[in-house]
């Protein structure tokens, strides 16, 4: 056994979840190595474990063949394992070069050596290839910027061991190739890359070994990643065969339900018109960046237009009011879910019925045995991991936070119009067929669907008509009979003559 | 170890630490353990008690409200003054608890319609509202002229002190509110995440502005509970009221990040605060060791509050 990393017999249980048990398996040096597995299998577990922020309740870390004993994160930094978990941890208000020193910020004599400071995270940034202001807060950057920076951070470090717990899922396509270059260039360097991701093609693309979690144990171990398939893969994941994810279905479309006449707002200054009909559901493809985003909520009501009419079913929806558009029956399940998604400190249940529950609850008294077993529907449905609906929503993972979320919207009933901003972030292969399932039923049972998705397999995959934006306009529209990848994607980059990847 | 931090951080670890405590004392204090000194206690927390209630609420939203104290005092000037004024006690009543729900109105639009800091808006409001009890009473305690006033706080229903009724009666109202109502489940959920709520549908200035009204007109309750119990309107009553209710409330489990609140935790915390000052009474220590007492007991309860945060999310950042 030369593996540079190796984990070895690794459990370890929080009340009610056995997250991982008695995992073994090795990385070699210089290796990018993948984790897989469904939402909740323990992969975000791992990493923390090897991250030393938690201490695992049996087993034991290797690196380098010996046994990692640190209790700490920053432990762990001296050991050279650096991690980047899925949610982000950089400090909003700290510009970004203050950011990658904390911890052991430059100083003379106690004072700020603030020069230092601000040079050698420039000419670091440019070396890496990331093209972000040092002396720029951090709270003003993009979610893909932010992510840029964590790694940066990383790579200062020069660790030894890096870790990146679904780097990608809130990158652009371009910053996701910056960062495939980076991981290249790492590992030319010898450092063990530890990538989980629920992205096959990325996975098969960058790495070298995989392990394939299930239920918290070890289902699969490839240390040769090129002699396996991808098919092969998603069964040892979900434990049954997905021939195709997508699974799409033809509807017949119906009258027009959602007419966006004028749309602008702040965020948006050029007016955006567009139209559903029942039974169809619309993909809107672009960069990060793109607008997207901001139509959506100018759309619902979170934030307030500056001019636009949005009128369903012909009557026309009240501006700026959240409440106002839920009532007319449009929802909107959001991109961020840790700012506008979960509510922490709140069950699992509590969060499923926040919004459907007016629907049930006569002056205002809400009924628990409703509640809950609205919460089980959706547990039950979308296959939450989670070991009760009393659970607190922040102890379940990403992936199943997600779809909590997702049960929130799909809760509603009455809902004409759903709009869902990346609507499968961070969930597995499994899940996503299934949700993409319920879209079809939903639509053939008249809803029209509005979604938003940086993935452009997805937005291929499911929807019946795609409009491409870039800067805050629509480009361009496509029917599904006439979708192609590459016109899509020219119409997606602000300079068309710019070759694409 | 293990274990025993456990107990004192879980669910039920205040109500373990409340058991020990009151046992401990009703063996060590002469004279606690009597039916004389427990009406007594419990009518020495009725302020406190009826104004965590909704304290609670502030809190749970990520709110604060320092102006409580104040708000008391100027509702009992209110209720004592206008009743003398009009001659109809029921006039008096409906003129504090207008004057409470003003205030609070005042409070919750200021912080919610146009986003000023709680902490603040409260902290001004507090200062002009004791102004207000001054100015009407020109610095002077104002007697109550007719005795029915006295008979609120003196009626006993089954032996109990009325005023010790009505904060049994705010318990399991508020209790209710809070748990089975989709009022209180929306408190919760904007102290959750306030942005999260919003786009779920909850109509969060609205909410908000509700609680600092209710907070509001719990207070004017107080207020006149309280003229009635010391037979006049004092502008300088209830002075550090505030700090009381905000610490039994953090003892009581109440999250100062929002999201988290109960109302049995509550009533314990506030029978803490009064056992402590009872306690102190009985023993006759000196009134100027109070004062540590109880800060050094708000200093615990948020402690408290940061272990059990901690532990809840030791896990997750
Ligand atoms: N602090 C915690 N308290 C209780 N349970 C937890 C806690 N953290 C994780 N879990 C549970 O452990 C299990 C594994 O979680 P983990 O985050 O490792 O999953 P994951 O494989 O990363 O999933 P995803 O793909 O959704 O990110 C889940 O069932 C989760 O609910
Ligand atoms: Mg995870």
């Amino acid at each position: 056994m030369s593996d540079f990393l190796q984990f070895r017999a690794l459990s370890k249980g929080y009340p009610g979840v056995q997250a991982l048990a008695d995992v073994s398996f090795g990385v070699a040096r210089g290796a990018v190595h993948g984790l897989m597995g469904e939402n909740g299998a323990g992969k975000s577990t791992l990493i923390r474990l090897l991250s030393g922020d938690q201490r695992a309740d049996a087993g034991d870390i290797l690196i380098d063949g010996s046994v990692q004993t640190y209790a700490s994160v920053r432990d762990a930094f001296e050991a050279g394992v650096i991690v980047i978990h899925q949610e982000l941890q950089l400090v909003p208000e700290l510009t970004v070069a203050e950011n990658l020193w904390l911890g052991r910020f430059p100083a003379r004599a106690g004072v700020l050596d603030r020069k230092r400071l601000l040079s050698e995270v420039g000419a670091r940034l440019r070396d890496v290839g990331i093209d972000v202001n040092p002396s720029a807060k951090v709270a003003s950057l993009s979610i893909g910027e932010r992510q840029m920076v964590e790694i940066a951070k990383a790579v200062m470090l020069d660790a030894r061991v890096i870790a990146l717990d679904e780097p990608t899922s809130s990158l652009s396509s371009k910053e996701s190739e910056i960062l495939f270059s980076l991981i290249a260039r790492l590992k030319a360097r010898g450092t063990v890359i530890l990538y989980v991701s629920h992205r096959l093609d990325e996975v098969f693309r960058l790495c070298d070994s995989l392990t394939v979690l299930r239920d918290g144990k070890l289902a699969a171990h490839h240390p040769d990643l090129s002699r396996i398939t991808r098919d092969q893969v998603i069964s040892e994941m979900v434990g049954r065969e997905i021939t195709n994810i997508w699974g799409y279905r033809a509807r017949l479309h119906g009258e027009v339900r959602l007419k966006v006449e004028n749309l602008s707002g702040d965020r948006l200054p050029r007016p955006i018109d567009f139209e559903v009909r029942a039974g169809e559901i619309l993909g809107f493809f672009g960069l990060i960046g793109a607008g997207r985003s901001e139509m959506t909520r100018l759309l619902f009501g979170a934030d307030s237009r500056r001019t636009g009419r949005v009128v369903i079913d012909g009557r026309a929806v009240a501006p700026d009011s959240p409440p106002a558009s839920i009532r007319a029956g449009l929802v909107l399940c959001p991109e961020d879910r840790k700012h506008d998604g979960i509510i922490q400190s709140r069950s699992v249940e509590e969060n499923i019925a926040i919004s459907a529950r007016r629907l049930f609850s006569p002056f205002g008294l809400v009924q628990p045995r409703k509640e809950a077993e609205l919460a089980d529907r959706f547990i039950g449905q979308l296959r939450i991991r989670t070991p009760s609906r009393q659970q607190d929503i922040v102890h379940l993972s990403g992936g199943n936070q997600q779809k909590v979320i997702l049960g929130r919207w799909l809760a509603e009933a009455g809902v004409r119009v759903l709009v869902i901003d990346e609507p499968t972030r961070g969930i597995d292969v499994g899940a996503k067929s299934e949700i993409y399932a319920l879209l079809y039923d939903l639509a053939a049972a008249g809803m029209a669907i509005v979604v938003i998705s940086s993935e452009l397999p997805e937005v291929m995959g499911i929807t019946d008509r795609i409009q491409v934006m870039c800067g805050g306009q629509i480009t361009r529209q496509f029917e599904r009979a006439a979708y192609d990848e590459r016109e899509i994607l020219s119409a997606a980059f602000p300079d068309t003559r710019q070759s694409l990847p | 170890m293990q274990s025993l931090k456990k107990i004192l951080l879980g669910e039920q670890g205040l109500v373990v630490i409340f058991a020990l405590a009151f046992v401990l004392v009703s063996i060590t204090v002469p004279n606690f353990l009597t039916e004389r000194n427990m009406l007594g206690l419990l009518q020495s927390v009725v302020t406190i008690g009826i104004v965590s209630c909704t304290m609670m609420f502030c809190l749970a939203s990520r709110d604060f409200d320092l102006s409580v104290g104040s708000t008391v005092a100027f509702s009992g000037m209110v209720a004592v003054m206008a009743s003398n004024s009009t001659g109809s006690i029921l006039l008096g009543l409906l003129a504090a608890i207008t004057c409470g729900a003003i205030v609070g109105v005042i409070n919750g639009v200021v912080i919610a319609r146009f986003r000023i800091n709680a902490l603040i808006t409260t902290l001004a409001t507090m200062q002009i509202v004791r102004g207000f009890a001054l100015i009407s009473s020109d610095g002077r305690a104002v007697g109550i002229n007719d005795p029915a006033f006295y008979d609120l706080a003196l009626t006993r229903i089954l032996g109990v002190p009325a005023p010790v009724w009505v904060m049994g009666l705010f318990f399991v109202l508020f209790g209710f509110v809070l748990n089975r109502t989709v009022f209180g489940k929306n408190t919760l959920a904007i102290g959750g995440n306030p942005e999260a709520a919003r786009l779920a549908g909850v109509n969060v200035v609205t909410m908000r502005i509700w609680i600092f009204a209710l907070q509001g007109l719990v207070c004017g309750v107080a207020g006149i509970l309280l003229a009635s119990r010391i037979t006049s309107g004092q502008p300088n009553a209830a002075t550090g009221l505030e700090l009381s209710v905000i610490s039994a409330c953090v003892l009581g489990g109440v999250s100062l990040a929002g999201g988290r609140a109960a109302m049995t935790g509550v009533i314990v915390g506030v029978l803490i605060m009064g056992i402590a000052e009872n306690v102190m009474n009985l023993l006759n220590i000196q009134a100027f060791y109070q004062y540590v007492v109880r800060g050094m007991i708000l200093l615990l309860a948020v402690l408290l509050d940061n272990l059990r945060v901690s532990a809840a999310t030791m896990s997750r950042r």
